[in-house]
C-alpha cells in the first residue's frame, strides 16, 4: 500500500510546487506575494523530503529536513525587512 | 507483517494523504484569492497544518519500524509549529507598509484606519508623532 501512497503524495507535492511557481513568475505578483510563495514552496519541499525519508526508509535526510526549515524561516525574515525597508541589517538606527 | 504493524502503517498512510490534500487545498487558494492577504492566509496555515500531518506520519513510522524518538524530527516539528506564523506576519507587515494595494472587492483596511501609518514612514515612528485619527478619544 505505502507503495502506492507515497508517490502518489509525491506527485501532488510536485504539482502544488509547479502551481506555486507559475504563480510567483506571474506578471501581477507583488514582490510580498514572491516572498510569502518562497515560504511556502520551502515548507512543501520540506514535506517531499520527509516523504521520501519514509519511501528510502532512512534516517539520514532528518538534518537536510532542519537545515530548509532554518535557511527558510532566516531568507524569509531576510526578505520581508528587505521589503520593509530596504536594507536588511540595520547599522545605524537613527537614520533607518 | 503483524496486525499492530498493518494498524500504524494505515495510520502514517493516512496522515502522509491527509497532509497532502491539505498542501494541495492550499495551494487552491494561493492560485485563487485576490490579493496577498488572503492569499497569506491560504499559504501560512494550511501549509503549516499540512507538514505537520506528513512530519507526524514520518515520526509515527520511525517510531514504529526503527523504535526510534528522533529528537531531530520532534525539532524540525516545533521549530516549523514555532516560525511559519512568526514569517507570514512579518511577510504581510512589510506588504502592509510597502502600500501593497488591497483587493478590489475589500470594504475596509482597519489596519490604516486605527493606526494612520502612511506608506513611507520609518517603521519606528514614535507613538506620540502619529496624528490621532479619532477624535472621541477612545
Amino acid at each position: 500500500m505505502m507503495g502506492i501512497v507515497l508517490p502518489a503524495c509525491m506527485f501532488g507535492l510536485t504539482l502544488s510546487i509547479a502551481a506555486m511557481l507559475y504563480r510567483m513568475f506571474h506578471s501581477e505578483s507583488s514582490m510580498a506575494d514572491r516572498v510569502l510563495l518562497l515560504d511556502s514552496l520551502s515548507f512543501i519541499l520540506i514535506g517531499i523530503v520527509a516523504i521520501l525519508s519514509i519511501w528510502l526508509n532512512s534516517t539520514a535526510f532528518f538534518e537536510a529536513i532542519l537545515l530548509i526549515g532554518i535557511i527558510a524561516f532566516t531568507s524569509t525574515i531576510a526578505l520581508s525587512r528587505f521589503i520593509e525597508r530596504g536594507v536588511v541589517i540595520v547599522r545605524d538606527r537613527e537614520h533607518h | 507483517m503483524s496486525a499492530i504493524g498493518n494498524i500504524i502503517e494505515g495510520l502514517v498512510a493516512v496522515l502522509v494523504v491527509l497532509g497532502t490534500v491539505i498542501i494541495l487545498i492550499s495551494t487552491f487558494g494561493i492560485l485563487r484569492l485576490p490579493d496577498v492577504y488572503t492569499r497569506a492566509h491560504a499559504a501560512t496555515k494550511a501549509s503549516t497544518l499540512g507538514l505537520l500531518c506528513i512530519l507526524g506520519g514520518t515520526f509515527i513510522h520511525f517510531l514504529h519500524t526503527h523504535q526510534l524518538i528522533s529528537i531531530r524530527l520532534l525539532l524540525v516539528i516545533f521549530f516549523v509549529f514555532l516560525t511559519a506564523p512568526v514569517a507570514g506576519h512579518m511577510i504581510i507587515r512589510a506588504a502592509h507598509r510597502a502600500s501593497v494595494p488591497l483587493a478590489s472587492i475589500s470594504a475596509r483596511d482597519a489596519l490604516t484606519e486605527d493606526f494612520g501609518v502612511p506608506a513611507d514612514a520609518p517603521p519606528d515612528i514614535p507613538a506620540d508623532a502619529v496624528p490621532d485619527k479619532r477624535p472621541d478619544g477612545r
